[in-house]
């Protein structure tokens, strides 16, 4: 990421303005057509309220967390090696898949009690993201390691080459068809109902654990010693050099934390969707990376909003449209987005992005 | 606009001393090399029974070939990541699939519209148009689709393109998947005149079922080609090979290549030499995108479906790591790295499939081919991260470390 930001080359004042204008407020504007529009047609129908778009967004932040979390690990390489680390989404997979053994190996089932359930997915979230955070560490030490004075495309390739090999891992794994896996929290169970919003077990899980984990991961990026290396790094990674930080070690981090973030958000998925397939980490990439551009690249906040923001536009899809389109609704968001606020919602202008 | 001053003087300077080739003086390239690449490969069929599987196979890597000179034009010469290059494949082959089929059955009462086609065509309801006029009608609307693909990029570089037109190449892979659902007759506004002219339950496309039969190709003064008999199917595909390469290296020693490539070197400097960044980057992807329609009608034509599974964000990444294997920018390299990438799909992977029976093991390697392509992907950049055959340029800029503008640790040489 560079600070220093091309000159614009738009020529003729009048245009300009305008252009800002519809580039600062139409993003937004076109982010609320849907809602809203859905919301103006639930008010005339015969429901005569909004607690159907409650809904909607209840589920749509619940998913989107899980993008989010996916879409912070993209951020956070792409802002500190412009890599668009496709093996990402793959890394996201064995989360889920990591959890679904570990499981079985536990012996949790639906009858566990609440007390072992709870400390048994504690040591589950930990294990899941340690076995993600270290396979992203891998991976970017046997593959775009080496890579680093190529050419830029090279290191892409290898990205690819290394989701191909762990979509097929997850195939050997567990088989070619999507599999059910206990659902060890009753993640559809109905926890409260506010005035026709009904709040599940699931909901409260995928907020539960994505809040805190972000909030340790802002401050840690924000106050540490090594998150001040990585905002270095990402900014200049010579004049960090210099300085003396370890810039090896450093982007290994940033893999790691990546990882980390990815593995816990695997096991949001498994006890969310109670269903693992070797395939889903490919949709889960592509989501979470027009969830980290959508907010800015580079911008964890930006991430994470971004990730709210395609959940809730996934689940009005899902629930209003119909599924099939839905990842083809994303992407024309997606497209519109770049056409209208390249550097996303929150982020600042750079160089890709000018 | 008068572009045309500061352009040569743009173009002058890589002139000098550099000479824009895999190493080889020009009359080599441009001539030698081609003439026995050509002559040699027309007499390959011979050697085989004209049945063969294998001369199908090299039917398809020359098909495969002229996909990847088309994507070497966005990438390797203007610099355009582009990941979304199935949406131009998935796009040629449909025009075959509407326009050469008897997908469209209910047209003209049900008799069918033929445009200078003989054989059993002929008589099939449906639209049948020439094979030549297929084309011609797929690489119009791929060029559409480039140019209408390319405006929404023009303000970003380097990684953003690649988001975008990976988008684009989703949003038609679930289009073609989904629209076997979307009736003609729905269509707002035109609805009505569509479903008087094609039945009121004609869908847009076959989905995952495919349009098949698909027509095989009819060409002036040569019988209809059948699937029995490939050697035509080969002789063809070497024909457009042939074609595209003289497009591709008369393009690269233009005005209009030295503007690509003075693009991908540096937009700031080429725009303010007065290149025109707009015309020039629609350019090459309308060029590109020709190039993928034209081979994605044969394709349609030869494979004999048209099925919405075959345009999937796999094959955009299968003919980019042709382009990159190849070695970005460089010609003879992209036709290396297609030939070498269509042979070990087709040929090598399922020659693997008997290894684990001869030592005993009962394991089905045909699962995790993908795997294994995978594994070779990232084997090959690793060794040769610039390519079979890097272009002279890129192989200088890669022993040169003296950037003084580029930050990125990954230096930043798309």
């Amino acid at each position: 990421m560079e600070a220093a930001s091309v000159p614009s080359q738009r020529a003729t004042a009048p245009r300009r303005t305008v252009w800002d204008y519809v580039s600062n407020y139409g993003l937004i504007v076109l982010l609320a057509a849907m809602p809203v529009y859905f919301a103006i047609s639930d008010i005339l129908s015969e429901e005569d309220n909004l607690s159907r778009l409650g809904n909607n967004l209840v589920d749509g932040l619940s998913n989107g967390s899980i993008w989010a979390l996916v879409a912070i690990g993209y951020t956070l390489v792409y802002g500190i090696v412009e890599l668009i680390n496709f093996a990402h989404g793959e890394v996201f997979m064995i989360g889920s898949f990591t959890t679904a053994a570990f499981f079985g190996f536990l012996g949790l089932t639906q009858g566990t009690s609440a007390i072992v359930l709870f400390f048994g997915l504690l040591l589950t979230l930990l294990v899941a993201m340690a076995a993600s955070g270290m396979l992203n560490v891998m991976i970017e030490r046997v593959g775009y390691r080496p890579l680093r004075s190529a050419p830029k495309l090279a290191p892409l390739i290898t990205a690819v080459g290394f989701s191909f090999i762990l979509q097929n891992v997850g195939l050997l794994w567990y088989g070619g068809s999507p599999r059910g896996i206990p659902d060890l929290i009753s993640a559809q169970k109905q926890l409260v109902d506010i005035g026709g919003v009904v709040i599940t077990n699931g909901d409260v899980l995928a907020i539960g654990v994505t809040i805190p984990l972000l909030l340790v991961m802002t401050a840690f990026i924000g106050r540490s010693r090594l998150g001040k290396a990585m905002r270095a790094t990402a900014q200049d990674p010579e004049a960090a050099r210099l300085m003396g930080i370890n810039v090896d070690t450093t982007i290994s981090l940033t893999f790691l934390i990546g990882g980390l973030l990815a593995g816990s958000a695997g096991l949001i998925y498994a006890l969310y969707q109670t269903t693992i397939w070797y395939f889903q980490g490919f949709t889960a990439g592509l989501v979470a990376f027009t969830a980290a551009v959508m907010g800015g690249i580079g911008n964890i906040q930006g991430a994470v909003l971004g990730g709210f923001i395609i959940g809730f536009i996934q689940q009005l899809s899902d629930n209003r449209i119909q599924p099939e389109w839905t990842n083809a609704i994303v992407f024309v968001y997606l497209i519109l987005i770049m056409v209208f606020k390249p550097s996303g919602l929150l982020g600042e202008q750079t160089r890709e992005a000018g | 606009m008068s572009t045309a001053a500061p352009q040569e003087a743009a173009a002058a300077e890589p002139r000098r001393r550099l000479p824009n080739r895999a190493g080889m003086p020009p009359w080599v390239e441009k001539v030698v090399v081609p003439v026995v690449f050509l002559v040699a490969a027309a007499f390959l069929p011979f050697l085989f029974d004209s049945g063969a599987n294998f001369i199908s196979t090299c039917a398809l890597a020359l098909a495969y070939t002229v996909m990847a000179l088309g994507l070497n034009i966005i990438v390797g010469f203007a610099g355009l990541l582009d990941l979304g290059y199935v949406a131009f494949y998935a796009i040629g082959a449909y025009a075959m699939g509407w326009l050469g089929s008897g997908f469209f059955a209910h047209v003209n009462d049900d008799k069918g519209w033929h445009v200078a086609v003989t054989g059993f065509a002929a008589s099939l309801p449906g639209i049948h148009l020439n094979f030549l006029l297929v084309l011609v009608g797929a690489m119009i609307l791929t060029t559409i689709a480039g140019v209408l693909i390319g405006l929404p990029t023009l303000r970003l570089r380097g990684d953003y393109i690649a988001i975008v037109t990976l988008a684009f190449g989703e949003i038609i892979g679930k289009a073609a998947v989904n629209s076997d659902e979307v009736k003609l007759s729905g269509f707002p506004i035109i609805g009505g005149w569509l479903g008087d002219t094609f039945g009121q339950d004609q869908a847009v496309t076959a989905g995952r079922q495919g349009i098949t039969p698909v027509d095989k190709v009819d060409l002036p003064f040569v019988d209809v080609f059948t699937s029995l008999n490939q050697r035509p199917w080969y002789w063809l595909a070497l024909a457009m090979v042939a074609v595209v390469l003289f497009v591709n290296f008369r393009l690269r020693d233009s005005r209009l290549g030295r503007a690509w490539v003075a693009l991908r070197e540096d937009e700031v400097a080429a725009v303010s030499m007065g290149v025109p960044a707009v015309r020039t980057k629609l350019l090459a992807y309308g060029t590109g995108a020709a190039f993928g329609g034209f081979a994605g009608a044969y394709l349609g034509s030869k494979n004999n479906t048209v099925n919405a599974d075959q345009f999937q964000f796999f094959f955009s990444i299968y003919v980019l790591g042709m382009v990159i294997l190849g070695g970005l920018g460089s010609i003879w390299g992209v036709v290396l790295g297609a030939i070498t990438l269509t042979f070990i799909n087709y040929e090598l992977l399922p020659e693997l499939r008997d290894w684990p029976s001869k030592v005993g093991l009962d394991f089905d390697v045909s699962e995790i081919n993908f795997g294994i392509y995978g594994f070779l992907l990232v084997i090959m950049m690793i060794l040769r991260p610039q390519g079979l055959l890097p272009e002279r340029r890129r192989k200088m800029e890669l022993t040169v470390e003296a950037d003084t503008h580029d930050e990125s640790v990954y230096a930043a040489r798309a």
